[in-house]
């Protein structure tokens, strides 16, 4: 971790470059060479591999912006080195890490902004993270932008300095209900369904949504089930929904967890027609590798697609495959088009004073062609929600998931019910 | 039908967590020293596990005994290097040597291991055994039998045999136990390699069930001290019986009640009954 004090050297140091830049009248503008944004994300802990993902996520984003990258075509701040209107100030990353935990990433939050003095704070996975972090940063009148956390309650409560670029709870459960409504119009029996939500923040409030909206759509909810994600064991869970056999099963949970979710339908010999996961845990590098023999057809959401050798996104996943050694995954893709608007809105401020970068924020117009994300754009209502963002449906065949709902935009056949371990 | 399988369920878990106790309730016994880093040895036995199957494709008898085997060894190094010379020290020493050692050995895994999610491969224990309708995971299983087999051998070793009496020798007085001509160290030493040992053994087994990180340990260990306290200080019979117990409860409880409230009913009940035993299940007083 980086630390910013003035001592005798770095003023002299300082004062010395300061005179040169005079004397010499290099330097455009008084504009900052660099940019710092804080990051706080799960790096170690119980989701420490999506923390991970993430933070190589954020310095191919980083790479994307300081670097010339003519070959992406319109995406945001790429072709050009650095944020142009800052002088081409370069940005530079600072990582803090809260190992899961809201307290912890509340007072990491504080020592970016006093002892680092970060222009921006980015974050923070877990949405119980994100709550506590944004709210020292409203304090403060620092910039905060949400990468990828969904509770609702993140945005709402009257904050001025916070921003999500990514889809929430709404959103999705949106989403789910068409998804419903149109398989129904298939003919595909879906008479009840089930939830089953790891019971922190993000768990709980993306299935009170859900649970709302199916309310609100006549979609019988036949159960819903929270518990703990760090839990050793899910086989009274699994007993549970076999007892009361519903149609499709939505799984918000993270990674660890999943991956134990759909061992034990397999050992348990329980398949439901159709299970749905809601991203975090089923978009984990680790997911797949795990359970691709006994989950063959299981569903997931993603606004993340590769796309076809020679687009943008799917020059992207080369460089991110490059530095990690794998595909980029739906959250760390959410992850960056987050971080993208902060920086076009840096680079809109044309400055480091937090008022107008958030002004800036406030005022962000970006279109699709601009996205690297299947959004219909990047726009922040009263609230520092973008009102933009959706999502696909995807399906597990093989080894990969590949885009299955809605028609228009799918690139394969949707099969129902899912095959798990029967081929 | 579907009570039979809770319960069944609820033994397979406790099975686990009786064998997850086993290593951590012999240093208890034998020298009233708390392992902390228990957990973490139970995590390097999954990764050497992982490593064995990878790198020299063996079945589970082989990556089982090796995990067993390096574990072995790691424990008695840990003897030598670090538990030899804090037991000189304070007792808060003695807690914290430990303390120490698991978060090195977490994070250092971190380092190595990189804080992804990783599963074994498929193997051969990777089945599933249908009883009549009843679903037994083959890993549970082997798991089960296991921690019996583990259970068994490490109490005849301390009781029938002459290395048990004299490494009981030295647990009840070190001095005395010099003076017979028993070398403590070696012991002690002994010790820890079989707790380690058997930590690595259950490893390599729970790495056939579960999908782990390199931070698993904490999520074990927890339920492991309620064991080895609810079956006894250093019984390792009463931690094998204390596990099965607790598996019951919390497959009954996350059935009938839910998930979230599974650890409530297992803690109530733990406090209660230190309330009226303290010295647990087949402790001695």
């Amino acid at each position: 971790m980086t630390n910013h004090r003035v001592n005798r050297r770095s003023l002299l140091l300082t004062g010395a470059a300061a005179a040169a830049s005079l004397a010499t009248r290099v330097s455009p503008s008084l504009a900052a060479d660099t940019v710092t944004v804080g990051v706080v994300e799960p790096l170690t802990g119980n989701a420490a591999a999506a923390g991970q993902a993430a933070k190589a996520a954020l310095e191919l984003a980083v790479d994307i912006i300081n670097n010339p990258h003519p070959e992406l075509g319109n995406l945001t701040l790429a072709a050009m080195a650095g944020l142009p209107n800052l002088g081409g100030a370069k940005l530079k990353l600072i990582f803090a890490d809260h190992q899961g935990n809201p307290s912890l990433a509340q007072q990491l939050a504080l020592r970016l902004i006093t002892q680092d003095h970060v222009n921006a704070l980015f974050g923070a996975y877990q949405s119980s993270c994100s709550f506590t972090a944004t709210a020292v940063a409203e304090r403060h009148g620092i910039p905060f932008m949400v990468g990828e956390s969904a509770a609702a309650n993140i945005t709402g409560r009257g904050f001025k300095w916070v921003f999500r670029g990514t889809p929430i709870a709404s959103d999705y459960a949106r989403t789910y209900m068409r998804f419903v409504a149109d398989m129904k119009k298939r003919g595909v029996k879906i008479d009840s369904i089930a939830l089953v939500n790891e019971n922190t923040d993000y768990g709980t409030s993306v299935a009170d949504t859900v649970q709302e909206a199916a309310k609100k759509e006549n979609v019988p909810v036949a159960l819903r089930i929270p518990y703990s994600a760090s839990t050793t064991d899910v086989s009274a869970q699994v007993l549970q929904l076999k007892e009361k056999n519903p149609d499709l099963v939505i799984f918000i949970s993270y990674t660890a967890d999943s991956i134990l979710y759909i061992k034990t339908l397999r050992n348990l010999n329980y398949l439901p027609p159709m299970v749905l996961g809601d991203d975090s845990g089923f978009s984990d590098p680790s997911f797949i590798p795990a359970i691709a023999d006994i989950g063959q057809g299981l569903m997931n959401r993603s606004a993340w697609a590769i796309g076809k050798p020679g687009s943008t996104t799917y020059k992207i996943n080369e460089m991110y495959k490059a530095k990690t050694g794998r595909d980029l995954d739906d959250t760390s893709g959410r992850d960056m088009q987050s971080f993208f608007a902060l920086a076009d809105a840096l680079n809109r401020a044309g400055s480091t004073d937090p008022e107008k970068i958030r002004v800036a924020l406030t005022k962000t117009d970006l279109k699709p062609d601009q996205l690297m994300m299947g959004y219909e754009g990047v726009r922040f209502d009263q609230t520092g929600q973008n009102v933009l963002a959706s999502t696909y449906l995807i399906q597990l065949k093989g080894k990969t998931y590949e885009l299955v709902w809605p028609d228009n935009a799918a690139t394969a056949k949707l099969d129902w019910p899912m095959k798990g371990w029967k081929q | 039908m579907l009570l039979a399988q809770v319960i069944v369920g609820g033994l397979l878990l406790g099975a686990i967590y009786a064998l997850f106790s086993a290593g951590l309730t012999l240093i208890w016994g034998m020298m009233n020293f708390i392992n902390f880093a228990h957990g973490e040895f139970v995590m390097l036995g999954m990764y050497f596990a992982l490593l064995t199957v990878l790198w020299v494709h063996g079945g589970p008898a082989v990556f089982t005994l090796a995990a067993a085997l390096l574990l072995f060894l790691a424990g008695v190094v840990v003897y030598f290097a670090l538990v030899r010379h804090v037991l000189r020290g304070p007792m808060l020493a003695q807690i914290l040597s430990t303390f120490g050692l698991a978060l090195l050995l977490r994070y250092t895994a971190f380092w190595i291991f990189s804080a992804n999610v990783v599963s074994l491969p498929q193997t051969s224990l990777s089945g599933v055994v249908n009883l009549g309708g009843i679903f037994m995971p083959l890993p549970h299983l082997v798991a089960g039998l296991a921690a019996a087999a583990l259970t068994l051998a490490l109490h005849v070793l301390l009781t029938r045999t002459s290395i048990g009496s004299r490494l009981l020798a030295v647990a009840e007085d070190r001095r005395a136990a010099m003076l017979m001509g028993i070398r403590p160290d070696r012991m002690q030493a002994i010790a820890w390699g079989l707790a380690a040992g058997s930590a690595g053994l259950a490893g390599a087994l729970m790495a056939t069930a579960y999908p782990w990180s390199p931070s698993v340990g904490e999520t074990f260990v927890l339920t492991a001290f309620v064991v080895v306290t609810l079956g006894g200080f250093g019984s390792v019979l009463g931690a094998m019986l204390a596990g099965l117990i607790i598996g019951i409860i919390q497959a009954l409880s996350a059935f009938y009640l839910g998930a979230i409230y599974k650890d409530v009913v297992v803690y109530a009940l733990f406090v209660a009954l230190l309330w009226f035993r303290p010295q647990g299940l087949m402790g001695k007083a």
